[in-house]
């Protein structure tokens, strides 16, 4: 294609410190342990999942304390991240673009940082809903609300109790709706997962998804070349 | 739990296979005439000892209620209302006997997750199977009654079960058969209704211009029935809900919602799946590594 084209293996630029992606990790799994526990006991035609736990008394103690891990995980990603994930002005043109960004000719997009506006959209969407998660889980929890009660004196009628299970299940379905096209991304853009897995990515995935991004990253040095 | 067996049960929780067999049984119902109680408590006791529970000394508040509210081990409670007559300026004892109402619509078994652990049999009892309860605790937000009680010791749900395992061998509920004034009474439905005509009619003569029957329709009925001097103000008998029916956020959350919830996570891993076969994969070109790795090379 390019007659000048530099030999050899492509750059690696990094992206993810170890920590971030333990971070990550961890994450990820008691998400992946809260999805499979939760749509459990969601439709009678997915109690089968309970199984993968032990069944469902197994499912009904696993599931709020994957929900605190998670939880937990995710307000230090949330801090880690939060800097890159500032909205700008970049963000707007990028979403009055998304049919390219659907069609993946990235080429008609403009030149993003670190993360592109529907990476940022993820973000905030699950910072608005964990809260509403851990809040409403909660409430649904009997030892959770034996100890808020014994400890700060908080009462959830059982009213409370009815409305947060069904705030819980709807932001539950939201947030596993963002989960799927976040999971969705990583695999359909090539090169993505390196980034968590190795915590690198290639000069050329830079390149093409967050050019800015890379060129910041070639400035400061943080590129090896050759 | 019990004799029953499986074709004795017309609902079952979480289950979507069980076709409801041909007829229903005799309904069978429980009628409680409020008037006629004097608040011994012997069926609470009976309750206790049939059901081999036994509930720990608690503390006096100053009332008669004991323990104060339904437990995992108290599945009946005798609620005692001191109320003034505003017309008569007689100060009335109200007492009732509190404890599951076996809806003809259950909401416990509308929202239980656990497929079988909660049953309604074709005589319509409403009763829990304790093997396959979870502990989760839906049922109590089910419940327009506040009847069920998960204990902290095994998590699993407890509630009166109609005396189903007497029923079972030809024997009434334990507490109707205790009960020293025949307040509280046990036959069919149909049986409870006759009945409850008679002692309405009866306290209607003594001047209980508003005596009538508790049935609610709101949950198409109970199987536990009261029979009340004032039929026309039920929250005064420690709070019993004038027109009870499942919540609507358990409705919500119960019906329509789990059904949409399905709908949309499943559209949208569909639409991912779709997208993936007629897009193919966004692959980052030669070009991509060649244009970085010249950034990359480029002199500072
Ligand atoms: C600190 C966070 C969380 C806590 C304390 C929590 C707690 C609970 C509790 C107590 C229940 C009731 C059933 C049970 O006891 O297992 C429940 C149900 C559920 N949870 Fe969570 N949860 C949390 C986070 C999450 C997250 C992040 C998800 C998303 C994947 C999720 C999805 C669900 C689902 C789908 C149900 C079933 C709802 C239904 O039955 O309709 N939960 N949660
Ligand atoms: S606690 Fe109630 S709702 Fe939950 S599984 Fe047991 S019977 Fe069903």
């Amino acid at each position: 294609m390019n007659d000048k084209a530099p030999s050899g293996a492509p750059v690696r630029v990094p992206r993810y410190s170890g920590s971030a992606r333990i971070n990550h990790w961890i994450m990820a799994i008691a998400f992946v342990i809260l999805l499979l526990s939760g749509l459990s006991l969601f439709h009678p035609a997915l109690f089968f999942l309970s199984g993968i736990f032990g069944g469902g008394a197994m499912v009904r103690w696993l599931h709020p304390w994957a929900g605190v891990v998670f939880a937990l995980g995710f307000l230090m990603l949330f801090i880690r991240f939060l800097p890159a994930n500032l909205p700008e002005l970049t963000d707007f043109k990028w979403l009055a673009k998304i049919r390219y960004v659907v069609s993946g000719r990235d080429e008609f997009l403009p030149e993003v940082g670190k993360y592109n506006a529907g990476q940022k959209l993820v973000f905030w969407s699950q910072a608005a809903l964990v809260p509403i998660m851990v809040v409403s889980g909660f409430a649904l929890w009997t030892p959770g609300l034996d100890f808020l009660q014994s400890t700060f004196g908080i009462k959830a009628t059982m009213d409370h109790r009815r409305l947060a299970a069904v705030v819980h299940a709807a932001a539950a379905v939201t947030t596993i709706v963002i989960w799927i096209v976040h999971v969705y991304a990583a695999i359909w853009v090539r090169g993505t997962l390196s980034a968590m897995i190795r915590g690198s990515v290639t000069g050329g995935w830079g390149w093409r998804h967050h050019r800015r991004w890379l060129k910041r990253e070639v400035a400061d040095g943080h590129v090896k070349s050759g | 739990m019990t004799t029953f067996q499986p074709l004795d049960i017309v609902r079952t929780s979480a289950t979507v296979t069980t076709a409801p067999p041909a007829g229903r049984d005799v309904e069978v119902a429980k009628l409680i005439d409020v008037s006629k109680c004097i608040g011994c408590k012997a069926c609470q006791s009976a309750c206790l000892e049939w059901n081999d529970l036994r509930e720990p000394v608690g503390t006096n508040l100053g009332v008669y209620d004991n323990p104060h509210d339904l437990t995992p081990n108290t599945w009946t409670l005798m609620r005692f209302t001191e109320w003034e007559n505003p017309q008569s300026g007689n100060l009335e004892w109200l007492i009732r006997k509190d404890g599951c109402m076996h809806c003809e619509d259950p909401g416990c078994l509308k929202a239980c997750p656990a497929p079988g652990a909660i049953v309604q049999y074709a005589n319509c009892i409403v009763d829990f199977q304790h093997d396959a309860c979870i502990g989760c605790g839906y049922c109590e937000k089910g419940c327009p009654f506040n009847i069920p009680r998960v204990s902290r010791i095994d998590n699993k749900a407890y509630k009166c079960s109609l005396c189903s395992d007497r029923l079972a061998i030809g024997q009434q509920p334990a507490c109707a058969k205790a009960c020293p004034t025949h307040a509280i009474m046990f036959g069919t439905k149909t049986e409870m209704l006759a009945q409850a005509e008679k002692n309405i009619g009866v306290l209607k003569t003594r001047g209980y211009s508003k005596a009538g029957l508790y049935n609610p329709p709101g949950v198409s009925g109970t199987h536990v029935m009261y029979v009340l001097h004032h039929a026309d103000q039920p929250q005064l008998y420690a709070g019993l809900a004038d027109n009870p029916s499942i919540s609507p956020l358990v409705e919500a959350w119960k019906g329509i919602g789990k059904y949409a919830g399905m709908a949309v996570i499943g559209a949208t891993a569909l639409i991912g799946a779709f997208h993936y076969l007629v897009r193919g994969p966004n692959k980052v070109s030669a070009h991509d590594e060649d244009e970085a790795k010249r950034l990359a090379e480029a002199p500072k």
